[in-house]
């Protein structure tokens, strides 16, 4: 299995290093190529697992219940200003 | 002292003898003694500690005693607390404060407990031996060269030295399990959703579970009993979960009628002698006790390891895309623009396995792939559930080691990531099929702690807790700790 690790790098939103992608590409491929075994398992008319005991997705009442928190939750963050996320200029 | 179970130390605090601080500084000290040599600790505020367990001998004189009153517990770094940091030993989550606290810390200070410090982990839970941790690698207390398992393997060694009675992990494909079994400790990983896993940092989340790691089974009990329940805030916890009596479980003295299954396929050439002696030896005491053992056949296993790697790194790269460096965590200097923002801060923050499982992941899922590999593992996981569903309806409860092998050293599987995969052989499958599982001590091979793991149908805890507590009753295993470790702290 050829994987090109810059492509699935840049889906993940991590740059690697030259040096980073090839010490990756051979790990995943290796990686990749064990996993392939499930291809022989035979899984016709098997549905697929969605939650461990088939629970079904409960629902709750659409109320607030935690206030507004904004300066607690933007404390651990990088950058803000004014309340808001800064983050490096996105439109020229 | 030094190697008291909760309900010792419950029973001293209940008729005066001592006091939560008493206790709570009994322990400080230790970890003062011996966090040097084994890092189990990332983070501790004594001065916090203390508080706590002041308030806790406050309420106890104004109302009595909770259910864990005064009584020390330390907590996995995966768990968002809201007085100090929670980094999940990464290096992305430098600086980042929890806003809340997970639903499972809230359970544990309403109970009264005393929650002392984080201990360390493999960075983001992805490991196998707590060596992919921000804070460097954990030490095993019986054998320092040695890892102590993981990825729960500060919680594992802070209990297996001592340095608490009791800790919290969390369970993806065996991390309190493998960790218990390596350093002679008992693990219960619950059924999945019977304990909420709101406030706990997503791995896979549809295989993670916390659970407790202690001395004994019945401290086990006391833990899951206090954090266990039905949680609003978690959409995967099930508010109809069968209620048991946990601590009634383990009470249980012999194995009268109790039908075991012994699956051919988790004794297999390749693993440790010793290992296999002690289980096959564990097995036999059943027997004496009273119990039946059947051989089984659980056919998929074979499968588990690769449905693993794939669903798990599939759903963690989806889980860990939060981590962009706006609402929190480390940001690369001078960011050129967003995608370097992104791109960069991710590298900088990621260590190489958290990497190499977001990649995986990433591949499984991408376009052209998502058919050939997440969706076959997920029919796969389905057959692994029926191997089980199928056993139980011949037998109660399935034992198997926990670990096809011992502790190894520190770096010696650190080259081959997929070497470093095939030992969570035994435990993963559990995981798969959301059951419940605990590691016990059984034995030694080399001197090193062998663990028996006990297999349940889902939401029968009280099975896997009677069992092992009757194990537990007729041997002496859960009584051996390292001889290094097993000193008065503050002496040393």
């Amino acid at each position: 299995m050829d994987i090109d690790v810059k492509k699935v790098a840049m889906l993940s939103r991590i740059r690697l290093t030259d040096d980073e992608a090839a010490e990756l590409g051979p790990q995943l491929a290796n990686i990749i190529g064990y996993v392939e075994q499930l291809s022989k398992v035979d899984t016709d008319g098997i549905e697929p697992t969605a939650h461990p005991h088939d629970a079904a997705m409960p629902l709750r009442a659409n109320i607030v219940t935690n206030g507004n928190r904004r300066d607690e939750l933007q404390a651990s963050s990088p950058k803000i200003e004014s309340g808001l996320y800064v983050v490096p200029k996105v439109i020229e | 002292m030094p190697f008291s179970s909760l309900s010792d130390i419950q029973s001293r605090l209940n008729n005066g003898e001592t006091t939560a601080v008493e206790i709570a500084q009994l322990y400080l000290d230790r970890i003062a003694a011996f966090n040097s040599t084994l890092n189990a600790f990332v983070h501790l505020d004594a001065d916090h500690v203390l508080a706590q367990a002041a308030a806790s001998d406050a309420y106890r004189k104004e109302h009595g005693a909770r259910a864990l009153e005064g009584l020390p517990i330390a907590v996995k770094d995966i768990f968002c607390t809201q007085d100090g940091p929670t980094r999940c030993c990464s290096n992305i989550l430098e600086g980042f404060e929890a806003p809340y606290d997970a639903h499972v810390i809230t359970k544990l200070k309403e109970a009264g407990a005393v929650l002392v410090g984080k201990t360390n982990m493999d960075e983001f839970a992805m490991g196998s031996s707590n060596e992919t941790s921000a804070f460097g690698p954990c030490r095993n207390p019986w054998d320092t060269d040695r890892i102590p398992g993981g990825s729960s393997g500060g919680s594992a060694a802070s209990v297996a030295a001592a340095l608490t009675p009791a800790a919290l992990g969390t369970d993806t494909g065996g991390s309190i399990r493998q960790p218990a079994a390596l350093t002679g400790i008992t693990g219960l990983k619950p059924t999945y959703g019977r304990v909420s896993r709101r406030g706990i940092i997503a791995f896979a989340s549809s295989l993670d579970q916390a659970g407790p790691m202690a001395g004994n089974v019945k401290d086990c009990a006391m833990i899951t009993a206090a954090i266990s329940g039905h949680d609003a805030g978690d959409a995967t916890s099930v508010s109809d979960a069968p209620a048991i009596d946990w601590l009634a479980a383990c009470e249980t003295q012999d194995m009268k009628g109790l039908k075991i299954g012994k699956p051919k396929e988790y004794f297999v050439d390749g693993m440790d002698a010793a290992v296999r002696q002690s289980v096959e030896a564990a097995l036999q005491k059943c027997e004496e006790l009273g119990a039946e053992i059947i051989d089984i056949s659980l056919p998929n296993t074979e499968h588990a390891i690769a449905a693993y790697y794939v669903i798990a790194p599939s759903e963690a790269s989806a889980n860990l895309s939060r981590y962009d460096s706006v609402r929190f965590g480390h940001r690369c200097d001078n960011p050129e623009d967003l995608l370097d923002m992104y791109t960069r801060s991710r590298d900088e923050g990621f260590g190489s396995e958290v990497k190499r499982r977001i990649l995986t992941g990433a591949f499984t899922l991408s376009s052209g792939y998502y058919d050939a590999y997440y969706l076959k593992a997920q029919k796969v996981r389905t057959l692994i559930q029926q191997d089980f569903i199928q056993a139980f309806e011949q037998v109660d409860v399935i034992a198997t080691p926990t670990s096809p092998i011992p502790a190894f050293k520190l770096g010696e599987k650190t080259d081959d990531p997929l070497t470093m995969y095939l030992s969570d052989i035994f435990t993963i499958a559990v995981n798969l099929a959301g059951l419940p599982g605990l590691s016990q001590p059984c034995g030694f091979a080399s001197n090193l702690p062998v663990g028996l793991q006990w297999i349940g149908p889902a939401w029968r805890e009280d099975t896997v807790l009677a069992a092992a507590a009757a194990y537990e009753g007729a041997t002496d295993w859960s009584n051996q700790h390292p001889a290094e470790f097993n000193i008065n702290g503050g002496e040393s």
